[in-house]
């Protein structure tokens, strides 16, 4: 298990290399540069060069690209040309705000996505299960940006239950309950389409799973229902879901960059929405770089969740 | 088990909903809602009025423009006088003001702040880039003459000099917070202004409190917080939410309901600002005089500013903002005439003339320009042009409109705002401002009594004249339509009724000191 784990960790390299040269070059090849952006409508040609000579800009692209590198193995991540703010500390910090966000709404997700699987499979065809299809069905095709104005729009601004936008309030807050307000909205917003598709697989997998013989052999010894359903059936079915909920997790990380545009959260998705409109390229890299770290950690963590719970994969 | 997890949710939920998380603002601190983060709070390395706003409360500059005008009027310096030849402007600066981190202001401070921007050697140029020195690039030095004189030498006489002063570029920093901070002092400010900065949150908030030692008087508010919420209707929530005290440019759409609003006020300025299409003067249709003239007529400006903009903006008539009110100018807008712009190309001899048009899907006080295209293509098709419209993300557009619309475009969209009528004519109007030589007349017109008018009055440090030449060039241009004049905006805010004395200025900039809550 160590070696598989270190063999994991250890393919990450060359998946995050690969992606910072593509974003490089993806990023080079769309037209507007960072000067552009930085002067505006004052972008002259000579404006324009200046510019280009003070961020480095005019050296050849193959040398941006090895003196970043370079930096980047001794641990500088450079500094962000719009932001004038050295790329690892806006990173980090607005990466902190990410995972908040988009870790309590995969917990929210995987919750009600297992729980309304398990229901909906258990009563198949009854009315719990035709509710939770549709819900499911509803929450699957609405634009989460979409529902996230509506949300505001019901809770903040009709019934003023909860704040509109932000990560703290500007005056008072600051502590768990203050952040748990402003979580709920965004985290439910982003959790929805996620816990559909988790809620859809669970419900197949247990179908499956319970017309197998041992839930069978299990019900004729008298193992009380519940305990059939939970202990052995869901605990079987959780091993076809646990990947998808990998998956997830990506989408979620995905998602947070237009659900923190709407709720103003100050995660990274946001960061990296204005960081590509002002071809702030260094800390595009530094963004893109930490999203797909951490959505190949969360890969990985699911498949040795799911190694744990299938002795036959370890095999 | 089950009753006990009943009461656990009920309880939360208690918790969560029972202390009112209406968002309220805390009293006596102002929340401002802006249309996104600062990208710095150096003023000399920003462009966007975005981040003026919130640098004219922390900063002053030698001058400043005079409450509801243009005009400048003392402020870091209480007097000046200029040279004869116009050459030499030498400043009185005022004594005792000291900078928020506690250093002084003087006459050494004044020139480290102009050389770190203008000189390559300085010490501390790399803490740049600063896009907008340009502004300054006629001063050749900056003389300490003593303690509290400061001189500026001018390579040539530059009339609109203190206009610029008075722009956010010539804001004054603390040198010592500069030595301090370096490259970081853009998010470490120090400056001399009626706030001063206390916290950035990464995309949250700006917050800054009184400054109780403010030579102008200390402001009644004791904190300004500044949030950036880049989502207009998530902006547009907020405010209705009560989560900001202010909100500045509300899209014309929602103006309406927020008017009728009790609880909230809205405010409305014009300011310099000038929305218009650039005409292709080198080549295709519009090389022709009467074909441009054809194209103002056909275009139903008034339309576009009472429908598509709601009455967020009047009808343009020529180069010069009316905000410039110093400027008497007697030309009236194209009206709309579809006849007429049939006749003239009737006169041009040209019959249904084929024309690629640039928009642009957002940017910089472009107001709503994929609509505004859409609205100008229908009426121009309905004279009989043929219009092709190309889309570009606004850093594209620029891109492509910047170096010439030459083989390219005969028509694209473009917005100036300005501090002074000489920017935008000088830098897109001139033939010697064309995109080979650097300029911004990207649809290279040429005009050479309007380029000895424009150098005159940019020479010329009398008032009235200036205002005479730039009236001519008004004139003029409206004649020889180089663009299509569209709109010059009216800028716009809503406040809650709580707040008081506050007032937006035709520069842009957004003056907090006198504002109660």
């Amino acid at each position: 298990m160590p070696a598989y784990v270190a063999k994991r960790l250890l393919s990450v390299f060359p998946v995050l290399f690969g992606l910072s040269v593509v974003v490089f070059l993806v990023m080079s090849m769309i037209p507007g540069d960072p000067a552009t952006a930085i002067l505006g409508a004052y972008a002259t040609p000579e404006n324009v060069e200046r510019i280009n000579r003070d961020l480095g800009l005019d050296k050849p692209l193959v040398q941006q690209y090895f003196i970043w590198i370079g930096n980047v193995l001794q641990g500088d991540f450079g500094r962000s040309f719009a932001l004038n703010r050295p790329v690892l500390d806006e990173v980090l910090e607005r990466f902190q705000a990410t995972l908040v966000l988009a870790g309590v709404s995969l917990i929210l997700c995987s919750v009600i996505g297992l729980l309304a699987g398990v229901v909906s499979a258990v009563r198949q065809f009854g009315w719990a299960d035709k509710l939770i299809t549709f819900a499911v069905l509803a929450g699957i095709s609405m634009p989460s940006f979409w529902l996230g104005l509506i949300l505001i729009l019901l809770f903040a601004v009709k019934w003023r239950l909860l704040p509109a936008s932000g990560m703290y309030a500007i005056y008072g807050g600051g502590d768990l309950k203050d952040l748990l307000l402003h979580l709920i909205l965004p985290a439910a917003t982003l959790a929805v389409v996620a816990a559909g598709v988790i809620a859809r697989l669970t419900r197949a997998a247990m179908l499956e799973v319970l017309r197998q013989d041992f839930v069978r052999t299990a019900r004729a010894k008298g193992v009380p229902e519940r305990q059939v359903i939970y202990r052995h059936a869901f605990r079987a079915a959780l091993v076809s879901v646990i990947p998808v909920i990998g998956i997830q997790a990506g989408f979620v990380l995905g998602g947070a960059v237009y659900i923190e545009t709407v709720f103003q959260w100050p995660g990274i998705g946001a960061m990296l929405v204005n960081a590509i409109s002002t071809r702030d390229i260094l800390l595009v890299q530094g963004g893109v770089l930490v999203v797909a770290a951490s959505y190949v950690l969360f890969n990985l963590a699911a498949d040795i969740l799911q190694t744990m719970l299938d002795p036959r994969i370890r095999a | 088990m089950k009753r006990l997890f009943h009461r656990a949710v009920v309880v939360t939920a208690l918790a969560l909903f029972g202390v009112s998380a209406a968002a309220q603002t805390p009293p006596n601190v102002l929340v401002v809602g802006q249309i996104a983060e600062p990208k710095s709070l150096d003023p000399h390395a920003v462009t966007a009025t975005n981040d003026f706003r919130i640098l004219v409360n922390l900063y002053d500059g030698l001058v400043r423009y005079k409450d509801g005008t243009l005009e400048v009027e003392p402020a870091l310096a209480e007097s000046w006088t200029i040279s004869d030849d116009g050459k030499t402007y030498t400043f009185k600066l005022r004594q005792g003001v000291r900078f928020h981190d506690g250093s002084a202001f003087n006459a050494e401070a004044v020139k480290f702040n102009f050389d770190r921007m203008l000189k390559d050697d300085h010490p501390f140029h790399d803490t740049g880039p600063f896009p907008l020195s340009f502004n300054f690039s006629a001063v050749e030095a900056v003389n300490v003459i003593d303690d509290s004189t400061v001189e500026f030498k001018l390579n040539e006489p530059f009339a609109p000099f203190l206009s610029n002063l008075a722009y956010p570029t010539g804001l004054i920093v603390s040198p010592a917070a500069v030595e301090q901070h370096g490259k970081d002092f853009g998010r470490n400010p120090s400056g001399t202004g009626p706030f001063k900065f206390a916290e950035w949150k990464s995309n949250q908030l700006v917050a800054a409190e009184r400054n109780k030692d403010y030579w102008d008087g200390a402001p009644a508010l004791e904190a300004v917080v500044f949030r950036p919420i880049t989502d207009a209707n998530t902006r547009i929530a907020e405010m209705m939410a009560g989560g900001i005290d202010i909100m500045v440019e509300v899209p014309p759409d929602n103006l309406a309901s927020f008017r009728s609003d009790a609880n909230l006020n809205v405010v409305e300025q014009a300011g310099p600002h000038v929305w218009f299409a650039i005409l292709n003067t080198k080549q295709g249709p519009f090389a022709d005089k009467l074909v441009r003239q054809a194209a103002n007529y056909a275009v139903n400006k008034e339309t576009l500013v009472n429908d598509v903009l709601q009455g967020t903006a009047t009808v343009a008539a020529g180069p010069i903002p009316p905000a410039f009110n110093w400027v008497e100018s007697y030309v009236e807008p194209y009206p709309h005439d579809p006849e007429r712009a049939k006749q003239l190309l009737a006169e041009a001899g040209v019959e249904n003339p084929k024309i690629t048009f640039y928009v642009t899907e957002g940017g910089s006080g472009m107001l709503n320009p994929v609509t505004m295209g859409a609205a100008i293509q229908a009426d121009l098709q309905a004279v009989g042009f043929d219009v092709a419209i190309e889309s570009y993300e606004w850093n594209t557009f620029l891109g492509r409109v910047n170096e010439g619309l030459e083989g390219k475009a005969d028509m694209a969209e473009m917005a100036w705002m300005t501090n002074d009528p000489d920017t935008v004519p000088y830098l897109t109007l001139r033939t010697d401002a064309s995109p080979e030589n650097g300029g911004f007349n990207s649809g290279y017109y040429s005009n050479p009594e309007v380029d000895e008018l424009l150098g005159n009055a940019r020479t010329s440090t009398d008032q009235a004249e200036r205002a005479e030449l730039y009236a001519k060039v008004q004139e003029i241009v409206h004649e020889d339509a180089p663009w299509l004049f569209v709109a010059n905006w009216v800028q716009n805010a809503v406040t809650t009724a709580a707040v008081q004395g506050f007032k937006l200025q035709p520069s842009f900039l957004l003056h907090l000191k006198d504002v109660t809550k």
